[in-house]
């Protein structure tokens, strides 16, 4: 029983829950099944991003250039439907995490052949991939009404009442909760975060794995990027500028140690949770939407330091031990 | 075992193998194309002029040199600047006295770093995850203050160092640019501050036990690049004479791309303001001359990303296939 008290996800679920009642009693309207529903409609984007996030993370890196990636990989099929627009709208959904593999893959072979730090090469490819949308599109937007009609209904469809991304979101949360928990891949990117030395000597190769992980979080860009331009029906240069910091928040609120090698799949799709529920929340309850940002970033640095602490405590008691 | 001399013996040959040296040679390369594609590069007025462009950023650059060697980083610093930025909005608002306003703004920006400071050295919290927090936090903070409004008065003096030139030619911030860049390289390279600096980049455990206050120094650093954002703020806020919370945005990733291609490791430990400098100057060129070539800015966005991964891959490419072949 202690035990689930003081687990982490447990804790995060309890305060997810918390905001959720302290919300609906300012606001009633928030906390009807429509309206929550909505939320997690809102947030899918955001868990499927942050769980692509978190497997760069826990080998102690990160992606920065995932909403530059999922910009460009919209626009791209974007402009291939205006020209196209008869193909089927899964052919997309293909190219689309093609191109999104791709620019993972050379975010990888940068950091892992080239040996560019993983902060400067995905700094440098934000600003690429990013320019490269202006590039491809001339500045020019792609709107609604220039899309066939497969490409906007699919992002509709909805199960169980639930919508279409949310039950993606619920698709990728199960693969890489399989893939880090069952299989021996998760497995070697756990010690290569948790001790970069030590799994080279057992023999995993640091190299692959990098190229491996960034290519996973491009992949996921790139579907996501089908996702955001069908959701919000527009492809412009602008799409999801700054959209990174959201999902690395995500990811640290949801307990993923940016020193690599820890943190679960539950926590991150929590912490996910925990950032959409206050995105949503904030207007529900008359704050203004200036304020957003400042209480995010407030957040983070909060989840961080608490992040830290237990982190430390436990180093501790292995020192005393010894 | 051969004795190692405290300093290695001065060689010609040495020059050309120095990172600076290479950057230096881009530089004359990229004038001398600039000078034959277009006509108007050249021109002493113009080339005075460009350097409004870059200044602000290059006066942050510095300190973030500081702060890049000592193996830490500062996304926040575009952030400081708007929150400065409005202070000093703000504070000429409610019709303070000049000297006031450049005070209140310049504390601002030393806050605002030492928060930085504090949280990376009280918690033992990397610098990259705290700044990314704090960069949201102090942009925010810019966002509710001012919220869809902005300023457009500043006192005289503020205007006048924005877009005014020293005896009708120096712009005062290229001008102070230039002389913080002198202070720093002295600072750098010829103090002892300097090289504990140094010593905490490349080895932050050995430098404790040596007895550096590594904890003291980050602290200093973070509030140093604070202040140096705020300065850069009083720059751009007199340049564009209005303020929006949206200022400055992405300047982060522009000044880090000014420090590292300027040789500067990214992970502590080696570099020069020298470098830092040319570099500084390799960038203002490039994009001033795509301007002036009509290049949208995002060519020259596309650009510095390849440029600063390639300056640091390549390199270590060549390391790479020397050391297979031997």
């Amino acid at each position: 029983m202690k035990k689930i008290l003081t687990n982490r996800d447990f804790i995060l679920f309890s305060i997810i829950l918390i905001g959720l009642i302290a919300v609906g009693f300012a606001n009633p309207l928030f906390v009807t099944p429509k309206s929550i529903s909505d939320v997690l409609t809102d947030t899918s984007i955001l868990i499927i991003l942050a769980l692509s996030q978190m497997i760069v993370i826990l080998i102690r890196a990160i992606d920065l250039s995932v909403a530059s990636n999922l910009a460009l990989s919209g626009m791209l099929i974007s402009l291939l439907s205006t020209v196209h627009p008869e193909l089927p709208v899964y052919y997309f959904i293909a190219l689309s995490c093609v191109i999104g593999t791709v620019l993972g893959v050379l975010n990888g072979v940068s950091i892992a052949i080239l040996k560019v730090p993983f902060i400067v090469t995905t700094l440098g490819t934000l600003s690429i991939y990013r320019g490269l949308i202006y590039f491809v599109s001339d500045g020019k937007q792609v709107y609604s009404n220039e899309f066939s009609e497969d490409f906007l209904s699919l992002i509709h469809y909805k199960f169980l009442s639930l919508s279409f991304l949310f039950w993606l979101a619920v698709a990728a949360f199960i693969v890489i909760y399989v893939l880090l928990n069952h299989t021996r891949f998760g497995r070697n990117l756990y010690s290569l975060g948790g001790n970069p030395d030590a799994a080279k000597y057992i023999g995993i190769s640091e190299n692959k794995y990098i190229i491996l992980a960034y290519s996973i979080s491009g992949f996921f860009a790139g579907l996501c990027g089908y996702l955001w331009v069908a959701r919000y029906s527009v492809a412009s240069t602008q799409i999801a500028i700054g959209f990174e910091l959201t999902v690395i928040s995500a990811c640290v609120v949801g307990g993923i140690s940016v020193m690599g090698g820890v943190g679960t799949v539950l926590g991150c799709v929590l912490g996910a949770l925990l950032i959409g529920l206050i995105r949503n929340a904030l207007p529900a309850v008359d704050i203004s939407q200036f304020w957003q940002l400042a209480i995010s970033g407030a957040i983070i640095l909060m989840a961080i330091i608490i992040n830290t602490k237990t982190e430390q405590r436990k180093e501790k008691t292995i020192m005393v031990e010894n | 075992m051969s004795t190692i001399p405290d300093k290695p013996p001065f060689k010609f040959l040495d020059i050309l193998y120095k990172k600076e040296f290479i950057l230096f040679i881009v530089l004359v390369s990229i004038l001398i194309l600039n000078s034959n594609i277009s006509p108007y590069f050249l021109d002493l007025y113009n080339l005075i002029d460009s350097t409004f462009l870059f200044s602000e950023k290059a006066i942050i650059a510095l300190t973030m040199t500081f702060v890049i060697i000592a193996r830490q980083i500062d996304l926040s610093v575009a952030s400081i600047i708007a929150v400065s930025s409005c202070v000093l909005g703000y504070t000429t608002s409610l019709g303070y006295d000049t000297w006031l306003v450049i005070s209140f703004t310049l504390l601002s920006g030393a806050l605002c770093g030492a928060f930085n400071g504090a949280i990376i050295t009280k918690f033992a919290i990397p610098s990259i995850i705290v700044t990314i927090g704090t960069m949201s936090l102090f942009r925010g903070l810019a966002y509710s203050f001012l919220e869809d409004s902005y300023y457009n008065k500043f006192p005289k003096l503020v205007s006048n160092l924005g877009s005014g030139y020293l005896f009708g030619y120096i712009p005062y911030a290229f001008l102070t640019f230039l002389l913080l860049s002198l202070v720093f390289a002295f600072i750098l390279h010829k103090t002892s501050v300097g090289k504990k600096i140094y010593s905490i980049g490349n080895n932050p455990d050995a430098a404790q036990y040596t007895g550096i206050a590594v904890d003291k120094y980050t602290f200093v650093l973070f509030t140093l690049n604070g202040v140096f954002s705020a300065i850069a703020a009083i720059f751009l806020a007199g340049r564009l004479s209005s303020v929006r919370p949206n200022i400055a945005f992405g300047w982060e990733l522009e000044i880090i791309t000014m420090v590292v291609l300027g040789g500067v490791y990214i992970y502590g430990g080696s570099g020069s303001i020298l470098g830092v400098v040319i570099s500084i100057f390799i960038l203002g060129m490039l994009s001033f001359g795509l301007g002036l070539l009509n290049v949208p800015g995002v060519g020259i966005i596309i650009f510095t990303g390849l440029l600063l991964i390639l300056s640091i891959g390549f390199p270590s490419f060549v390391r790479t296939i020397r050391r297979k072949n031997e």
